[in-house]
């Protein structure tokens, strides 16, 4: 019996042992073979347009990746301006009006500049922050929350850099409502039809049980016109839209030329929307 | 078998009665719908047997190549330019949603949900 106890072990620690090397060696030939795996995985990736950027901004950008200057300042000397923005985009996109505010559909809209910069210091507002209101719309980022959580990939980042929504697909979980940082979406709790003052029968108009959001007139953008925000602002150039990745933009000269702020900067979503203010 | 008198006709009753809707219906399919074709447009964006087996994949397609891949491209055809949509170009021609949609729609039973978005002719 004793005898046998000692066999048993002894296998038992060769066993082990040879089990133990036995993994080490298997892994040695897995890592062997790795590094061209990785490429593999690497090349597929960007086959499949995927940046894995967000750390590595030090490659030059390529393709579009669509963005917006607001001058607050205009909408400070003009403030009819809010209030034209507001109307000419919810004619453009079917946008429900609806009588209580907890129902309230909105794509842009004016707030308040606390409420709009919630990260900076306000112990003591100048009177034109004080009167005046900017407004704030989604923010078109470049490495969007809002995608991540959703589920179907109703909402997605298209070619152009624009974070958009396909409402076919959208199931109404609300995970981008929770996950949009800036709170820039608005949820169908009801039948959204009857509440629209002025079909346009150039754009959709929504069902209950879906999100929906500010697609920086993706329809629009896509046949050569403007947002109708910035079309609604006419010569004041107090919306200026543009492709953030082109060095001889407009708003690329004026974001040369002008101090900006973004949106809560440090989520690090990368806000394509800028503040002059 | 006991009672067989009762029961083999209680049964041939029964059969026919839970069998109604097959023989009461039998080779009457309803009439075959006719929906209401454009008088100005001859030819539909595919051949008629194609759109008419096929429309709903051509919808799909189009949505997704002009909200995911962002192609909104206008075809040809005869002569005109159109863009891939179901409101400015199927229902440009088709101007009636209840004379065409719905007469086979009703027919086969099919609720397509296109209309709880896009906004259908003012009939």
């Amino acid at each position: 019996m004793d005898k046998k106890r000692r066999d048993f072990l002894k296998v038992a620690g060769i066993s082990t042992l040879a089990g133990l090397g036995g993994t080490a060696v298997v892994d040695r030939l897995v890592s062997g073979s790795s590094p061209a795996a990785a490429n593999a995985s690497g090349a597929a990736q960007e086959a499949h347009g995927v940046e894995p950027k967000a750390h590595a901004p030090a490659t030059a950008p390529t393709g579009k990746r669509y963005g917006m200057i607001v001058d607050t300042r205009k909408f400070q000397h003009d403030p009819s301006l809010g209030e034209k923005v507001e109307q000419a985009c919810i004619t453009a996109h079917n946008v429900p009006q609806f009588p209580e505010k907890k129902d309230d559909i909105k794509w842009i809209w004016m707030t308040d500049y606390e409420n709009c910069f919630t990260e900076k210091s306000l112990l003591y507002k100048d009177e034109a922050t004080e009167d005046h209101q900017v407004p704030v719309l989604c923010n078109h980022c470049d490495n969007p929350p809002c995608v991540r959580a959703c589920p179907t990939k109703a909402t997605f980042k298209n070619k152009d850099g624009l974070v958009i929504m396909d409402f076919h697909r959208c199931i109404g979980c609300r995970f981008c409502m929770a996950a949009c940082p800036y709170g820039m979406r608005s949820f169908n709790w009801r039948n959204p039809r009857p509440f629209i003052k002025e079909i346009n029968k150039h754009f959709p108009t929504r069902m209950r049980g879906v999100v929906e959001k500010c697609n920086f007139c993706a329809e629009r953008i896509g046949v050569g016109e403007m947002p109708a925000c910035v079309e609604a602002c006419g010569n004041t150039k107090a919306m200026v839209f543009g492709d953030l990745n082109d060095p001889h933009s407009e708003i690329r000269k004026l974001l040369k030329e002008n101090y900006t702020i973004q949106r809560k900067p440090s989520l690090g979503t990368h806000p394509s929307v800028f503040y002059i203010v | 078998m006991y009672d067989s008198g009762k029961i083999i006709p209680g049964l041939i009753i029964f059969v026919l009665f839970i069998t109604i809707p097959i023989w009461y219906n039998h080779g009457d399919a309803g009439d075959a719908p006719k929906p209401e074709l454009p008088k100005d447009a001859k030819n539909c964006v595919l051949p008629v047997e194609d759109i008419r087996a096929n429309h709903m994949q051509l919808l799909n397609t189009w949505r997704d190549e002009v909200l995911r891949d962002g192609e909104r491209g206008s075809f040809e055809l005869d002569g005109k330019q159109y863009q891939k949509s179901l409101m400015l170009t199927c229902m440009e021609c088709h101007t009636s949603k209840k004379k065409f949609c719905d007469t086979c729609h009703d027919y086969a039973s099919v609720k397509p949900y296109c209309w709880d978005c896009h906004i259908a002719p003012v009939e």
